[in-house]
């Protein structure tokens, strides 16, 4: 039951409160023991309360406080991008935006997939049958 | 001449009511002189306009009503159709939200002289007829077709009037007959134009992966989904 996720200089979060809600930000530096101020590469350095940001696994080298440009090359060299995009948290908010994001037509066209792909699951699942019976 | 070179006065006032200059001056100001000499010594005299009498053109009204009744101002103003939202294009396929037709989805052809929107199923596809519909029952998705072939030029309002039926006067043994009523027949020219409207649609419709059952199918709000929040 310890912890694995710390807040420290360099781990990576994502906020999920407020005007930048969705984004991925970097810990640059503690301010107190409420507030982290917090930088990301399109957004201008701020804090933000440690309520408004979810720790993720990922973390980068920085030092305390880094330039912009030193944050956005570690931000490139840890290949945070690719590393969220493949972890299961950052695979499904695509998930839930695509959705989100789905036409009338393309609800559709999703329901007579699901339809014809539970069709041959249960086609497959009557051959098993039959075979264990047999 | 110009209006305001004929206000102007040539005789300035000192005081109200006092001119600068004298009657003989002005006189001589005025060019009177210059008139008088032009037309042999005397002043122009120009004919009477004839007068206009006007007992011999309006008679007077036999009638005058007890109260003056006051009369409604004058209003020339003109209905514009109504403005079509954006995202109303040739070919989107709309959303019918009340009527017989709730729910089905329909392709928008093209918006009247009303303001309405002329509309179809294509009627092989759905059973939506060419028909009208107000922009305010309709949610317009962003899928759309291709209208490409088909001419809608022929059709406005007038289209689709109801038909006048003549009025049978009943006689006393009618009364007590079964009434029959008359089935309405769609006339032919009608079923002609349906046709001459769909066929090139539904080309257009069957050269998209799945939009034909689409098109046949109602829409309808499941569980779990929240409108407010749908991409249409």
């Amino acid at each position: 039951m310890p912890f694995k996720r710390y807040v420290e200089i360099g781990r990576v979060a994502l906020v999920n409160y407020g005007k930048d809600y969705g984004k991925l930000v970097v810990i640059v530096d503690v301010i107190d023991q409420n507030r982290a101020l917090v930088d990301a590469p399109d957004m201008v350095r701020s804090q933000m309360n440690f309520k408004r940001l979810s720790l993720t696994d990922i973390k980068i080298d920085i030092q305390r406080g880094p330039r912009k440009k030193t944050l956005i090359e570690a931000m490139e060299k840890a290949d945070v991008k690719n590393k969220w995009d493949n972890s299961s948290w950052g695979r499904k908010l695509i998930v839930q935006k695509r959705r989100a994001s789905l036409n009338d037509f393309d609800r559709f066209k999703i329901m007579l997939a699901k339809i014809k792909r539970g069709g041959l699951i249960r086609q497959e699942l009557a051959k098993l049958k039959k075979e264990t019976a047999a | 001449m110009a209006p305001k070179s004929l206000r102007t006065s040539r005789n300035p006032d000192l005081i109200r009511g006092v001119g600068k200059f004298s009657r003989s001056k002005m006189y001589h100001k005025r060019g009177l002189w210059a008139i008088k000499a032009k037309n042999g010594g005397v002043f122009p005299k120009h004919e009477a306009k004839p007068a206009v009498t006007d007992a011999a053109v309006t008679k007077q009204p036999k009638f005058y009503p007890a109260d003056d009744v006051k009369k409604p101002l004058v209003n020339k103003r003109k209905h514009k159709p109504t403005k079509l939202r954006e995202s109303i294009t040739t070919g989107t396929v709309l959303i019918l939200l009340a009527g017989r037709f709730m729910g089905k989805r329909v392709v928008f052809l093209k918006q009247l002289p009303s303001g309405l929107l002329l509309v179809t199923g294509p009627f092989k596809i759905n059973g939506v007829p060419l028909r009208r519909v107000n922009q305010s029952y309709v949610i317009a998705t962003s899928t759309k077709v291709d209208i490409f072939g088909v001419n809608v030029e022929k059709f406005d309002d007038k289209y689709f009037a109801k038909e006048v039926a003549e009025k049978k006067k009943k006689g006393e043994g009618e009364f007590f007959e079964a009434e029959k009523e008359e089935k309405k027949v769609l006339p032919d020219n009608k079923k002609d134009d349906q046709k001459t409207v769909d066929t090139p649609l539904i080309k257009s419709i069957e050269g998209v992966a799945d939009l034909k059952p689409y098109l046949s199918a109602r829409f309808s709000l499941k569980s779990g989904m929240k409108p407010h929040e749908l991409v249409f």
